[in-house]
């Protein structure tokens, strides 16, 4: 019988740590089909950040390093300027991203570094149990907001792609949803995109990526990918923020 | 004859590092180290080397991390204030086990403290400064031919112990200018190969480097490792100078800024005896068993520094009591004087001739 779907290669043939229904499955596996495509796994060189992903290099067979929280960026730009033939991308949370390493990110993109950033934001901290991140909604409750988040006091969600799209150095910025087969398709020409735009030293490319919580947003894990298209992406809508060839 | 030049301690620093190889230098300004950042911003271009002024030393001790990581010789310089926002990124490359160089011309603290000549952060840098159990390779440099010598030498420690170098100077050493010259830089054939670098898995398993040790027991193995690597660390890479300490009474322990004055006062002499001067270049590994076999032979020390009794702790376990420690020093940004420590080492062989 011949085979129709298959693990990707660089995906290594392990059990991840992953809660049931948490959306960094789907990210690590479009992010190595697309490495796969592109055949650049021998001068691949990813980043593993502090968060759930933080033992990403577990699950990727290519060459890894792990970062400080949040530095991810500032890491992957020693790497690159070190080795500008290399493909070096930065895995990052919400929390990594959006709070500890917002300098970080934002200088990184200004600067223009030719990296990829592939931002999973599911609007919680996961690995340390479910506190409020800089880009949890209005009016959710998590371990840190228990009454609802109140922009009073804790502010607006960082909308990222929006952000780093405005930056002249930002060569691709996309936000793009781990929620149904036809938004999976699409994040994935994402992480393609991006990868390119990288291989053609077009300069910085971020796709950040509304991926499902189910364990810390307290839902089943198909209620967790229906919560996402019915009222996660009205808080950060999808599209191309920013695109050098459009 | 080799040419001799002038060139201020920074900019020889910074000099000895590109000579040594260092082509990644990363840095935030901060006073008194400016003329590094602007030396290397302009050098790394001719070299072909990378120079980011990065938005922060956070920043810049993590692009430092990264092109370690990709086996490449890298540098920061910063101060004090600005080595505290390195110390996360320093505790990583410890665990991570990455060679880099890290160079600290000290200010007074604490906080922003000010823009003077200090010694205060000893023990931050020689007990590891970051959090975690390590230590850095911590090389004093006393004069402006040693800012050039040290900063090539700490990249040949960083690679063969594959671990984090500080050069740990100050206002003083960094400002001024002397004459130096310049050895022609040659790497040791026996520096292990980088076969861990990142550099793309192409024909062979992939690397990882990492400090996050997460099964039950694997840290603690991981750490019983380093330790054994320090342990090597202090049994070979001990360095110090000594001057007329083999018939001194007292011996005076000083390192960078405060032991130029103390050369000052051991060539001048005292009245109430003699003196000597024993000079630690590597303030860890501390030369402790020397000050030990001092100390048993009869000798008293006075430890002269710009921090308010850090290296004094140092001796004294050294000693371990079978020793007088005097302390004369300065802090704040002061600087230590002839005059006043004449006056201390006076005292202090006049107190032992009473007894």
């Amino acid at each position: 019988m011949a085979r129709t779907y298959t693990r990707p290669v660089v995906l290594e043939d392990a059990v991840t740590h992953y809660c049931p229904g948490c959306g960094h499955g789907i990210a690590h596996r479009l992010i190595a089909e697309a490495i796969d495509e592109l055949g650049i796994a021998e001068r691949t060189i990813g980043m593993a950040p502090v968060g759930c992903a933080v033992i990403a290099y577990d699950y990727f067979n290519i060459d890894m390093s792990e970062a400080p929280h949040g530095r991810t960026p500032a890491v992957a730009t020693g790497i690159k300027r070190a080795r500008p033939d290399c493909v070096v991308f930065s895995y990052q949370g919400d929390g990594d991203l959006a709070a500890i390493g917002t300098a970080e990110i934002i200088h990184a993109a200004n600067r223009g570094e030719n990296i990829c950033v592939f931002f999973v934001n599911n609007a919680v901290y996961g690995m340390t149990g479910g506190q409020m991140a800089p880009t949890t909604p209005v009016a959710a409750k998590t371990t840190t907001s228990p009454y609802g988040r109140n922009p009073e006091n804790e502010g607006f969600p960082i909308k990222v792609a929006e952000l780093l799209a405005n930056f002249d150095r930002v060569a691709y910025s996309t936000r793009v949803a781990l929620s149904s087969p036809r938004n999976v398709r699409a994040a994935a020409r994402a992480v393609k995109r991006a990868f390119l735009t990288q291989i053609e030293r077009r300069g910085f490319s971020i796709v950040e990526m509304l991926s499902p919580c189910p364990t810390y947003w307290h839902m089943a894990p198909e209620n967790a990918l229906k919560h996402i298209d019915e009222s996660f992406i009205k808080v950060f809508p999808l599209g191309v923020y920013k695109d050098w060839d459009k | 004859m080799p040419e001799r030049i002038l060139m201020t301690g920074n900019e020889a620093m910074a000099e000895g590092a590109i000579r040594a190889g260092c082509r990644y230098y990363y840095g935030y300004p901060i006073t008194p180290q400016n003329e590094v950042p602007e030396y290397m911003s302009r050098r790394m271009r001719e070299v072909g080397g990378v120079f980011i002024q990065s938005e922060s030393e956070l920043a810049a001790i993590n692009m430092v991390m990264g092109s370690a990581a990709a086996g490449m010789r890298a540098m920061t310089s910063s101060s004090s204030p600005g080595i505290s926002l390195k110390m996360e990124g320093i505790s990583y490359m410890a665990g991570m086990e990455l060679p880099a160089v890290i160079a600290n011309v000290q200010r007074g603290g604490p906080g922003l403290g000010d823009i003077g000549a200090s010694q205060a952060d000893y023990w931050q840098a020689t007990r590891g400064g970051g959090h975690g159990d390590y230590h850095l390779i911590v090389l004093a440099p006393a004069s402006v031919q040693e800012m050039a010598d040290l900063a090539t030498l700490a990249f040949d420690l960083a690679d063969r112990y594959r671990t984090p170098v500080m050069i740990l100077a100050d206002a003083q050493i960094g400002q001024m200018m002397e004459p130096l010259v310049w050895k022609v830089y040659k790497r040791p054939a026996d520096l292990p190969p980088k076969d861990w670098a990142l550099t793309g898995a192409k024909g062979r398993p992939k690397r990882i480097i990492r400090s996050f040790f997460l099964h039950p027991g694997q840290l603690e193995k991981h750490n019983l490792r380093l330790q054994e690597k320090f342990a090597l660390i202090r049994q070979k890479e001990v360095r110090f100078e000594e001057i007329s300490v083999e018939d001194a009474d007292l011996v005076i322990v000083a390192y960078g800024s405060a032991a130029r004055a103390a050369k000052g006062l051991v060539e001048r002499g005292v009245d109430a005896g003699k003196v000597g001067l024993l000079r630690p270049i590597t303030l860890w590994p501390f030369p402790q068993e020397r000050i030990r076999r001092l100390a048993g032979m009869g000798k008293d020390f006075l430890v002269v520094e710009m921090s308010a009794g850090q290296m004094a702790d140092d001796v004294r376990l050294a000693v371990e009591g079978k020793a007088r420690v005097g302390l004369y020093n300065r802090i704040g940004g002061a600087v230590v004087t002839i005059e006043e420590m004449a006056g201390k080492a006076d005292r202090m062989l006049s107190a032992s001739q009473g007894v």
